[in-house]
């Protein structure tokens, strides 16, 4: 039955199984040991009992006095924010940078170049300490610059205008962004592409339409300057702002390489023939290279993303509260160290296998079309 | 190329036709007004000698705070009588670095050698019978980063290679293992793993045992970065025919002997790139080191920076960092470049 079930040599893999086994035992049997003589309770109750500690940033209501699972909660939220603004700004930011490397122009693809190479050559936390140090070296609030009306960057932070939505109208007006925003990332994993990109387009229109027609509760947000502060809008703390653009730097210089790579993958035949067709050099490049280019691009960017979150866990070392960090002050305050950092490990791990799944329906959507990944 | 061709080229990709000559002309103009303020704080207004009272008086960097605190960004809190211990663990570090990364000593005696250098390092450091014992909590800066850089790739590397050969080996059960292991590893940050390693670690060591932090570190950073060296070893193996091994075994190797003498010098060599990639990561890895209380260079020029006699030059301390870890990383990924060249003639003039 074993070799049934183990195929060759079952007896050698059942003794590495064992021994595997034991291992784990032993160093299981120690930690409970070492925390019955610490006075603690191994499991995962502390979540119920309220924290001690503050957390500088919270999307959602937290102060101390909640609960851990609360502030684990909130530290998720954060880490979920600035990575995925991080992943959108990187791959635009990136694309354009991949593909102003392959410009004819060679002043604007040598400092492409240099972009890249001063990026990847640093460490990202020493990046971060300079983003940090630029952010907290903006003027005060009453100072504040204004690149465009309406946007704010001092050293309380950065504040941006935003849509205030209230009632109804409101809230489908946020379900029609929302839903134009995502359907066409979904569609990239299925077959059915045109229904969801359709619905995309109408719910895109629907959008438009209830902003044309003023639907009541939908309006502007402006921050203003009010005695020594901003008020209005939506602000960003200076971490956050920092946070995000270290890891937008970093992680646009590796997007910039993949699309440099994807770009450069396609024949040249393919542009000689586009331009024997009457085509100019972005049209080619928009109708007929980036789409074959994507093929090799969007694998290759779901590590980069992946990267990016794990990244975001460096903001402990700027003060930024993302989910390690608060994970790694629950864990000092509680002593429950190896349950709250399993947490971590257990929410990274989902996302892993999250994004690899969705990966391989692209992957297969791709096949089913006839590109097979080269 | 004559230099007649290259600057008709150079002038063709400059200011060939009205668009590009335009584009070439606002960029220009762009790079001025972006590095001209650089250029000012960096060069012009620099103050280049004196104590801290002359760089306030002045508006732009102040160099003389790296002049005056350059042993200490270098070397940390190691007692300041025992530096040329440091400096001759430095001069030994990158000694063995050179050996590494030259092909001509690619052998088995290699990597022998590697661990009496690296252990010689750490006797330097550390110290001898006769000379001052230097505890690892003092060690620190250039040194310090190397000694983990080098000793986390050199135990992560054949931890990665039985890694790798379990995930393909025949046998089910070392194959999950090893797939699990570093499946887990790889989704997890680094930083999680060094918490893991300062708090969770004590716990499982049975009472009585205790390892000291940089050991602590060393062993987490280690286990972390064998899951990465599996998955670039393993894409080695795949590249490399069946046929290698089947050869092999016909001519009378045994299952060890082949692996040894005809798969892994093929699939080694051809992952070496990716190695050298491995590698820089690796180096700018050690900076996370500071979220458990040690002073590689980095911590350590942003501790030269709370000096109170030179208090928040911490602009000068990073940017003299980031000069150093510039210079090393872009150095080994140009070496990674020249190295990938040299491989593929390599194994054309085989062919």
């Amino acid at each position: 039955m074993l070799r049934h079930r183990l195929g060759p040599r079952p007896f050698l893999q059942f003794a590495i199984l064992l021994i595997a086994a034991v291992v784990l035992f032993a160093a299981g049997a120690t930690v409970l040991s070492n925390m019955a003589r610490l006075g603690l309770t191994p499991g995962f109750g502390f979540l119920g009992q309220p924290a001690s500690f503050e957390i500088g940033e919270s999307p959602i209501a937290y102060r101390a006095g909640h609960l851990y699972a609360r502030a684990l909660l909130a530290g998720l939220v954060n880490t979920i924010l600035v990575s995925a603004f991080g992943c959108v700004l990187a791959t635009v930011f990136g694309t354009f940078i991949g593909l102003a490397r392959l410009s004819r122009n060679l002043l604007l693809s040598g400092l492409a170049q240099g972009f890249v190479e001063i990026a990847r050559n640093t460490p990202l936390l020493l990046q971060l300490f300079f983003w940090t140090a630029a952010a907290h070296a903006l003027p005060t609030a009453r100072h504040a610059l204004q690149p465009l009306s309406g946007v704010f960057l001092s050293n309380r932070g950065v504040y941006l205008p935003w849509v205030a939505l209230e009632g109804p109208s409101g809230a489908a007006f946020a379900a029609c962004v929302t839903a134009a925003i995502v359907l066409p990332l979904l569609s990239l994993f299925t077959e059915r592409r045109g229904v969801l990109l359709g619905l995309a387009g109408a719910s895109g229109m629907a959008a438009c339409g209830l902003l044309v027609f003023g639907a009541p509760g939908i309006g502007l947000d402006l921050p203003r300057l009010r005695g020594f502060n901003i008020a209005g809008g939506v602000s960003v703390s200076p971490e956050f702002a920092a946070l995000l653009a270290g890891l937008t730097v970093h992680a646009s210089a590796q997007v910039a390489e993949i699309v440099r790579a994807g770009v450069q993958s396609i024949p040249a035949g393919q542009w000689e023939a586009s331009e024997a067709l009457g085509m100019s050099r972005g049209a080619t490049l928009r109708l007929v290279v980036l789409p074959q280019a994507l093929r090799v691009i969007v694998p290759l960017l779901t590590s980069t993303y992946l990267d990016l979150v794990k990244n975001s866990s460096l903001a402990v070392a700027i003060g930024f509260p993302d989910f390690v960090s608060v994970a790694n002050t629950a864990a000092n305050q509680s002593g429950h160290a190896i349950e709250a950092l399993t947490l971590v490990i257990a929410a990274y791990l989902t996302l892993n296998l999250s994004f690899s799944f969705a990966m391989n329906r692209y992957d297969a959507s791709l096949a089913r079309r006839g590109y097979a990944r080269p | 190329m004559s230099e007649d061709g290259l600057i008709r080229r150079l002038w063709a990709g400059l200011f060939g036709g009205w668009a590009n000559a335009a584009l070439t002309s606002a960029l220009l103009v762009g790079a001025w007004f972006a590095l001209e303020p650089i250029i000012r704080w960096a060069l012009i207004d620099a103050t280049w000698t004196g104590d801290a009272k002359a760089c306030a008086e002045q508006d732009g960097a102040c160099w003389a705070f790296v002049g005056a605190k350059l042993r200490f960004i270098l070397f940390a809190f190691y007692p300041f009588d025992e530096h040329w211990r440091a400096a001759a663990a430095l001069a030994l570090l990158l000694t063995l670095l050179v050996l590494l990364a030259t092909p001509r000593f690619w052998s088995a005696w290699l990597a022998p050698l590697s661990l009496v250098l690296l252990a010689g390092a750490c006797v330097l450091l550390g110290g001898w019978p006769g000379a001052t014992d230097v505890p690892s909590s003092q060690w620190g800066g250039l040194p310090l980063s190397l000694l983990v850089t080098i000793a986390s790739l050199s135990l992560g590397f054949p931890i990665g290679l039985a890694l790798a050969l379990g995930r393909r080996s025949d046998l089910p059960v070392p194959r999950w293992l090893c797939a699990a292991y570093i499946e887990l590893v790889r989704g997890t940050p680094l930083i999680a793993v060094l918490y893991l390693a300062m708090l969770a670690m004590p716990l499982a060591l049975p009472p009585g045992i205790e390892l000291d932090k940089l050991v602590r570190g060393l062993i987490a950073m280690a286990l972390f970065f064998a899951a990465y060296f599996a998955e670039i070893i393993r894409a080695g193996l795949q590249g490399l025919p069946d046929s290698q091994t089947e050869a092999a075994l016909a001519l009378g190797f045994s299952r060890i002997g082949a692996l040894r003498h005809v798969v892994l010098p093929q699939a080694l060599r051809a992952v070496m790139p990716a190695l050298v990639t491995l590698a820089i990561g690796v180096l700018q890895s050690t900076t996370l080191l500071a979220a458990i209380g040690i002073f590689d260079l980095l911590n350590a020029s942003r501790a030269a920076a709370n000096d109170p006699a030179w208090l928040g030059f911490y602009d000068e301390a990073y940017a003299f960092a980031a000069l150093i870890y510039f210079a090393l990383c872009f150095g080994a990924s140009r070496y990674g470049v020249w190295l990938e060249k040299r491989l593929n003639r390599a194994s054309e003039g085989v062919r």
